[in-house]
């Protein structure tokens, strides 16, 4: 009702101001988050959907604190544990639009069996990846997503170990909608941000971000001339599978922006009987009938 | 002749369906109005390894186990060499042929062997009706089952029809009718011994129905009770049966209920679910807990109501993943860094597990922080026969604290929602997300009270912990008082925790009716204490003696260490087993005529040390003791 009523006043229009935030922004001047926010707002603004019916979970690290900086609900949790809790929410309540905002290092390294693990359970949420390649707020290290050799404080001599590929990953572990974007592109990135929103099922976009600091292989000079987008391209078609895989593979001269992969599969909230008619928070909180109680009885009797 | 009141024990290998005959028989002694208390025994292994399950029958309820055995039902040999020497005098085993009983222990014990060709006879009656061998043999069993029946003069209707209800849900089943067959040979068969066993057990005039049901179950009954539709869990023994019975449960109460990738995500769904509205828990026992401990914290700083079972088994680390213990007590006062307030229950007995999980959902709402239930291995598997009055589903009063409603949310303005509003008992009104009026992040970070991050300014932070930290003042006086039970001015009190409740309760019992004046002060609300109120309490104790599972007596540190009060003595066990009530009451008193023996002899010195429980007061007190029973 409340819902309706505020839909049909006239001052209801939704642009990104609606979702500004009081707080001061602390990230570095020049860093792709402020991109990152802009566009996260924009998208929301674009699907109509207020600010009450938003709900932000990240995790530790500069791309986590997103959800501080938006007029939205949010939790902001503990380092690499946002799709957990992001999951419970949804459960909890399957009409509110969940997206996870985190790291690399957050959702690729220390987070990285919770997402191996919501790629297969398709809950109906987005996950962004703010993916700077380094560990920012520690001041630098080398993330799951560093090219090998990297050098940091913590790998002097470079990184010993290939770095992570999240869209193949997400692909092959059964995420619905796969998508990459770029930090650079402030229109590419809204556009993706609300096509993942809209999908049903869990929709990964990794961002390719820079990080003015710690980063200075992969800047927006460095991605500007190699990026090119999916959709110029009319022979991909994003349900193909081995399509898909074939360019998640692609990287260092040629990067493909866009939505890689989309596959339909019902969402892990479509298939739990308990919610099919209404939200679990709208139900009552015990109060079972004594005939329920009576039929428990006898069954331990 | 001694009439409904008889422990028997059943023992074979895991795999031989002795939980099937023990259950089913349990449930035909309910079923006559009797009473049972059934505790388990069992390896951590699917095949192979040896179980028991003991169930104890009486006319009046039952809490506890009894180490008086008149009955043992012998699946193999390995449970005739263990048990035999277990019988009570004129006590009986029921055994194969084939298993050897040493009459040496039989004699001495004036017990009985009754011996019968279970395992041809079986595959006798199952061959023809198309069991395989090992099928057949199964129904040793029943055969067993039938043989108690005849012995105990139990009506043999009263077994078919569990038999019926176990094999054959529809009329004709083979299965069913060879059990029964079976049953029926092995009852006939065993009537000839019916004069060499004293023990009867006689169905009541008037059955009332009872239900069966062990700690865990009860658990998950308190939490579907308390309107709690979420919960996510990963399988961890002795903690796994909570979810289980819940999905069981699920299309009953329309619960969500969730396997989980690990405790970490267990517990992480669970803060979501509760962050957003709903009543929400996890379970799981000391290793997962560990892994749970940062989120646990989290739910401390962002002020989420949260259940948390920790179904207890002896550590560290894998420990002894199918046995019992109680060495997570100040491990769970403690988990996480820093300070947050926080709610350790550690119910005692099934009633208790039902109506303290329950209540812990209100406390978790009402204080918005996270409420521990500390269970474990052997209350978790016991399960005794339940009164529908002893848990009264119905009449449970859901209490949501500064919950706000619907129509409290309307009246807020847009933008002046503070989730961390300072307050004088530290609570803020809180808001479920979804409400126009009432938009706000919660966050892990230290934070205003609008919940948005201020991880620097130390005035914010002082408000802010000393807000949460003032919810524990505020708690304290809700929290019980440990409860008396037995003589008011006891000479020696016995004091436990959790689940040894009604094990100390029946020490109590057995010490009063041997002269010795004793009393127990238990514990289920554990932290926070209230020191005041509970100093009152521990001045009415003569001779305090500590009575707990683990090796460093932790409740007895914690009382140490809020109210002052040591301890005069320590009964502490750690093999993984639980406490019988005869097995305190036979040691305490040794341990009073130790202490008197070391007063008397003036060249022994006894030192004033509170690490080992003598404190030279509660030696003169036993003396006291002493001397008043020699007086008596």
């Amino acid at each position: 009702m409340i819902d309706m009523q505020i839909k049909m006043m006239p001052e209801f229009v939704l642009t990104p101001k609606s979702y500004e935030g009081e707080q001061e922004v602390t990230w570095c001047p020049g860093c792709g988050d402020f991109g990152i926010l802009n566009a996260v707002k924009q998208a929301l603004a674009q699907l109509k959907i207020p600010p009450h019916e938003a709900f932000f979970v990240s995790g530790i690290g500069c791309g986590s604190k997103l959800p501080d900086y938006v007029k939205a609900n949010g939790y902001l949790g503990l380092h690499g544990r946002s799709l957990p809790i992001a999951q419970g929410v949804k459960l909890a309540n399957h009409k509110m639009n969940v997206i996870a905002t985190v790291g690399d290092g957050d959702g690729y390294g220390i987070g990285a069996g919770h997402f191996i693990h919501a790629l297969r359970r398709n809950s109906d949420m987005t996950m962004i990846v703010e993916d700077n390649k380094v560990y920012a707020l520690t001041k630098g290290q080398y993330s799951p997503t560093s090219t090998k050799g990297w050098v940091s404080s913590t790998t002097p001599d470079g990184a010993i170990e290939i770095e992570f590929n999240p869209v193949v990953m997400a692909i092959a572990g059964g995420a619905t909608f796969v998508a990459r974007t770029f930090s650079g592109d402030p229109k590419h990135m809204a556009q993706t941000f609300a096509k993942a929103i809209e999908h049903k099922g869990f929709a990964l976009v990794d961002v390719l971000q820079s990080c003015v600091i710690y980063n200075h292989v992969n800047t927006v000079e460095w991605y500007r001339p190699r990026v090119y987008k999916l959709d110029d391209d009319a022979n991909f078609n994003s349900r193909d599978y081995n399509a898909a895989m074939t360019k998640a593979h692609e990287w260092g001269d040629h990067i493909p922006l866009g939505v890689l992969y989309v596959d339909d599969r019902p969402t892990y909230e479509e298939q739990v009987k308990a919610i099919a008619e209404t939200p679990l928070v709208k139900q009552p909180v015990g109060g079972y009938s004594k005939e329920t109680w009576d039929e428990f009885r006898a069954s331990f009797m | 002749m001694i009439s409904n009141n008889m422990t028997l024990k059943i023992g074979g290998e895991a795999g031989q369906g002795m939980d099937t005959s023990g259950a089913g028989f349990a449930r035909a002694l309910v079923r006559a109005g009797l009473h049972v208390f059934v505790n388990q025994d069992f390896m951590s292994r699917i095949r192979g390894g040896y179980n028991f399950s003991q169930l104890r029958v009486s006319d009046k309820p039952v809490y506890a186990p009894d180490d008086q055995v008149a009955l043992v039902l012998a699946f193999n040999q390995e449970a005739a060499d263990r048990h035999t020497q277990e019988l009570a005098r004129g006590g009986a085993i029921i055994h194969d042929v084939n298993v050897k009983i040493d009459p040496a222990i039989l004699a001495e014990r004036q017990a009985h062997s009754f011996a019968f060709p279970f395992e041809a006879k079986t595959l006798e009656i199952g061959r023809p009706a198309g069991m395989d061998p090992k099928h057949a043999k199964q129904m040793l069993n029943t055969a067993q089952l039938g043989v108690t029946a005849a012995i105990t003069d139990f009506p043999f209707e009263q077994i078919a029809q569990v038999i019926e209800q176990n094999f054959g849900k529809k009329k004709g089943s083979t299965i069913a009718e060879a059990n029964l067959a079976v049953a029926r040979w092995a009852y006939d068969e065993a009537l000839k011994y019916a004069d060499q066993f004293d023990w009867k057990l006689v169905p009541a005039a008037n059955p009332v129905n009872r239900m069966i049901l062990n700690g865990n179950q009860a658990i998950g009954l308190g939490a579907i009770a308390a309107g709690c539709k979420f919960i996510s869990a990963y399988p961890m023994t002795p903690g796994t049966t909570i979810i289980e019975f819940m999905t069981a449960q699920s299309k009953r109460f329309n619960l969500v209920t969730k396997q989980t990738e690990d405790e970490l995500a267990a517990i992480l769904y669970a803060i979501g679910a509760a962050q957003t509205g709903v009543r929400a828990m996890t379970a799981t026992s000391g290793g997962g807990f560990s892994l749970m401990v940062e989120a646990l914290g989290m739910a401390g700083m962002t002020e989420t109501p949260l259940v948390v079972v920790d179904s207890q088994r002896p550590g560290p680390s894998t420990g002894m993943p199918t046995r019992t213990g109680q060495g997570d007590l100040l491990f769970l006062m403690h988990a996480s860094q820093d300070e947050f307030p926080r709610i350790v229950i550690a119910p005692g007995g099934v009633e208790s597990c039902y109506a303290d999980t329950a209540r812990a959902f209100n406390l978790a709402e009402k204080y918005q922080c996270p409420v521990l239930i500390l269970t474990e291995g052997y209350q978790a598997f016991a399960s005794r026969s339940v009164g529908v009055e002893e848990l009264p589903f119905e009449e449970f009063v859901v209490e949501r604290g500064k919950t706000l409603t619907d129509s409290e949310l309307d009246q807020i303005k847009p933008g002046e929602y503070k989730r961390y509003a300072i307050t004088a008992d530290g609570i803020s009104p809180r808001a479920i997300p979804g409400h126009p009026n009432a938009v706000y992040t919660s966050t892990s970070d230290e934070h205003t009270e609008y919940g948005r991050i201020e991880d620097e300014d130390p005035v914010n932070r002082i408000a802010q912990h000393e807000k949460r930290m003032r919810k524990i003042e505020t708690m304290k006086h809700e929290m019980r008082m440990p409860e008396w039970y037995g003589l008011k001015n006891a000479a020696v009190t016995l004091m436990g925790w959790g689940a040894t409740r009604y094990a100390i309760r029946e020490a109590v019992d057995i010490l009063n009716a041997e002269g010795i004046k004793a009393n127990a002060l238990h514990f289920i609300d554990i932290y926070p204490l209230d020191e005041a109120r509970l100093e009152k309490e521990l001045a009415k104790a003569q001779h305090l003696i500590d009575i707990e599972g683990n090796f460093t007596a932790q409740l007895a540190q914690v009382i140490r260490g809020y109210t002052g009060r040591m301890v005069d003595d320590k009964i502490l066990k750690y093999n993984g087993r639980p406490f019988a009530g005869a097995e305190i009451a036979n040691t305490v008193k040794s341990r009073l005529k130790k202490n008197v023996r070391r007063v008397a002899k003036p060249s022994l010195k006894v030192k004033s040390n509170g690490h080992n429980g003598r404190n030279g007061h509660g030696t003169k007190l036993a003396t006291k003791i002493a001397k008043r029973k020699v007086r008596a």
